[in-house]
């Protein structure tokens, strides 16, 4: 039998279908339609809300193959791993691309070394291959300076993750037809050696990854009193706080904080920069943002090469200024707080 | 305790020049050092042989001169490293990296934790420590922010995930990947060093590994990089001055007008 169709591997979470799928979807789509074949939603879970997986369907799936068992409720790899290999075994796809998450880029590595696949990390782009129908595979290199295409020309399934929030969710369209299978997850599923005992939600700013605005701030804040500046224009912009290696390692902000590198990777639709100089390390963590403004005294600053959007000025002067703007064009009151 | 570090050298700057004939990256020049994130899996991992005893093993597979970043891991309090160099692993993916890493792993004997850095910072892929767990057929815990304890042959961590922190227990033996949260590095002491500098730091190649030549190097590798470019991310920056009271002022409405442009406010 040869290998055909393309899956995405959708998430859930208490059963609910995550954002991550739609957009895998708006990947899987473009791809099964330039190859002529079925593409499939995968999603591993517990009691999966009906609602979410016909969702599926109307953003773009085919069919969608749901795998349940209180054994998949939260992502453990042993038991997710060989749910995955059972059914790239049963049925052959092509291409299986997922969510490069915590989950995926867990999971993802793990099957491909048992299915012996290609896998390529943090892909921008993906695309077929004219005449071979190889999946050509883009991501950034050594810190996001080059960029590589990849393919696995004689392995399958090829395998690849997608960063989450680089792609739209894929548009709805009710009424698309489509098969749904819900099916239990194997009986001789083996007993996962790592436990989930507990969990605790992130304090505050949590989902900074998630986030479609954030607001980061370098160095130039000076110090961790002056931190509501850049608060409040985070509030204004309903954006997430991020911070520079250099504001952690101070301990201005927490790691959850960071961007860059040895931090987090984001891509927001918009990322504002407030006295950040611009180094490698940060911009490998945020340069694939749509829409990047920079805020910062020195005109020779890194942060401008890679900005749309460059002021040469204290942020002192410029978020304040800017949050009253943004309030006012909200209809809120200016500069005031509005909570 | 036995823990097992596999460690990997890499270019100390991100800022690596590219030839442009050849499509091919230019090394030379570039200070090796080891890999930013992997000193906190070191970290983690002497913290634990200080807690419980037993014995700290970095392992690197690279070329002769990665035995620098094995020796800087025995500065910093590893107690034994080995290196994997052979011409025969040249060209690995994280496919066939896996594997021979983790066939070292299993020539060592027993252990208790294989603990990773998340990811290098040059390959930024984070899959070689899933993949050494998937060869070993051992359980991953990726993203470990925290060892609460260790204890009765279990494992109880905190992993950072997107919207907060799982507390998991894990059965021992298993692999780990660490996150910068976990522990702040030591420096290597200069006792350390002398030691590291005197130490035998045995290296072997593919024939003292139990591994199928096929799958090694880039014949064994899956992927192939097909093309190597750079990006064109040449933004056009529109900047402004913002020096005084009217010119932040008149800077802030233009943000504001150039955001409603894109539609992102």
């Amino acid at each position: 039998m040869r290998h055909s169709g393309v899956w995405i591997l959708a998430e859930q979470q208490g059963g609910r279908v995550q954002r991550i799928s739609h957009e895998l979807l708006t990947r899987g789509r473009a791809l099964a339609d330039k190859r002529g074949c079925e593409l499939a939603a995968v999603i591993f879970g517990n009691r999966i809300d009906a609602a979410d997986l016909s969702e599926l369907i109307d953003r773009g799936a085919d069919r969608v193959i749901a795998m349940e068992s209180p054994r998949l409720e939260h992502f453990l790899v042993e038991p997710y791993a060989a749910c995955l290999l059972k059914l790239l075994a049963d049925r052959r796809p092509e291409i299986v691309i997922a969510g490069a998450t915590t989950t995926g880029r867990t999971l993802m590595p793990y099957v491909a070394i048992l299915a012996h696949a290609g896998l390529t990390a943090d892909c921008t782009e993906l695309d077929i291959e004219a005449g071979t129908g190889n999946l050509l595979q883009t991501r950034p290199a050594i810190g996001g300076n080059i960029l590589a295409t990849i393919k696995t020309p004689r392995h399958r399934p090829q395998m690849a993750t997608v960063r989450p929030r680089s792609t739209r969710p894929a548009d709805r369209a009710p009424g698309r037809k489509g098969q749904i299978e819900r099916l239990a997850a194997p009986a001789d599923l083996p007993p996962s050696r790592v436990r989930r005992v507990d969990f605790v939600p992130s304090a505050d700013e949590h989902g900074l990854q998630d986030a479609d605005a954030v607001v980061a701030v370098g160095r130039g804040i000076k110090k961790a009193d002056n931190l509501p500046v850049a608060r409040k224009l985070a509030d204004a912009l309903g954006a997430a706080l991020g911070a520079t290696r250099d504001v952690v390692d101070r301990g201005w902000l927490s790691y959850p904080h960071q961007i860059g590198l040895s931090g987090k990777t984001v891509t927001p639709r918009l990322y504002v920069a407030l006295g950040v100089s611009g180094s490698i390390q940060h911009l490998a963590g945020m340069q694939t943002a749509e829409t990047i403004v920079a805020v910062n005294t020195d005109p020779d600053a890194q942060i401008f090469h890679v900005a749309d959007f460059g002021i040469v000025g204290s942020l002192f002067d410029v978020a304040p200024a800017l949050t009253a703007k943004l309030r006012a064009a909200q209809g809120k009151p200016g500069g005031e707080e509005s909570k | 305790m036995r823990i097992v570090v596999p460690i990997k050298q890499v270019p100390e700057t991100n800022a690596v020049r590219m030839d442009e004939a050849t499509g091919t990256m230019i090394r030379e020049g570039v200070e090796a050092i080891i890999n930013p994130l992997d000193l906190y899996a070191i970290e983690a991992a002497i913290r634990l042989r200080e807690a419980h005893g037993g014995e700290v093993t970095a392992v690197s597979m690279g070329p002769p001169k990665a035995m620098t970043a094995l020796r800087e891991a025995m500065a910093m309090g590893c107690d034994s490293a080995v290196l994997l160099s052979d011409k025969a692993f040249a060209g690995s993916d994280t496919w066939a990296t896996s594997y021979v890493l983790s066939a070292a792993v299993r020539r060592m004997g027993e252990f208790d934790l294989v603990l990773c850095g998340e990811r290098a910072t040059d390959g930024d892929t984070g899959q070689v420590g899933p993949g050494i767990a998937a060869f070993l057929g051992l359980p991953v815990v990726s993203y470990v922010s925290r060892i609460e304890s260790v204890a009765d042959g279990r494992c109880r961590m905190h992993r950072l995930v997107e919207d907060g922190y799982e507390v998991l227990e894990a059965d021992l033996p298993c692999v780990l990947t660490v996150v910068k949260e976990i522990s702040d590095p030591r420096l290597p002491t200069l006792r350390g060093k002398q030691k590291a500098k005197r130490a035998d730091v045995p290296v072997w190649t593919a024939g003292d590994l139990d591994v199928e030549p096929s799958k090694l190097g880039l014949e064994g590798s899956p992927t192939r990089v097909v093309k190597i470019f750079r990006p064109s991310v040449a933004r056009k920056c529109e900047k402004l001055l913002a020096a005084d009271e009217t010119s932040v002022a008149t800077a802030a409405d233009r943000v504001v007008e150039f955001l409603q442009t894109r539609e992102l406010i």
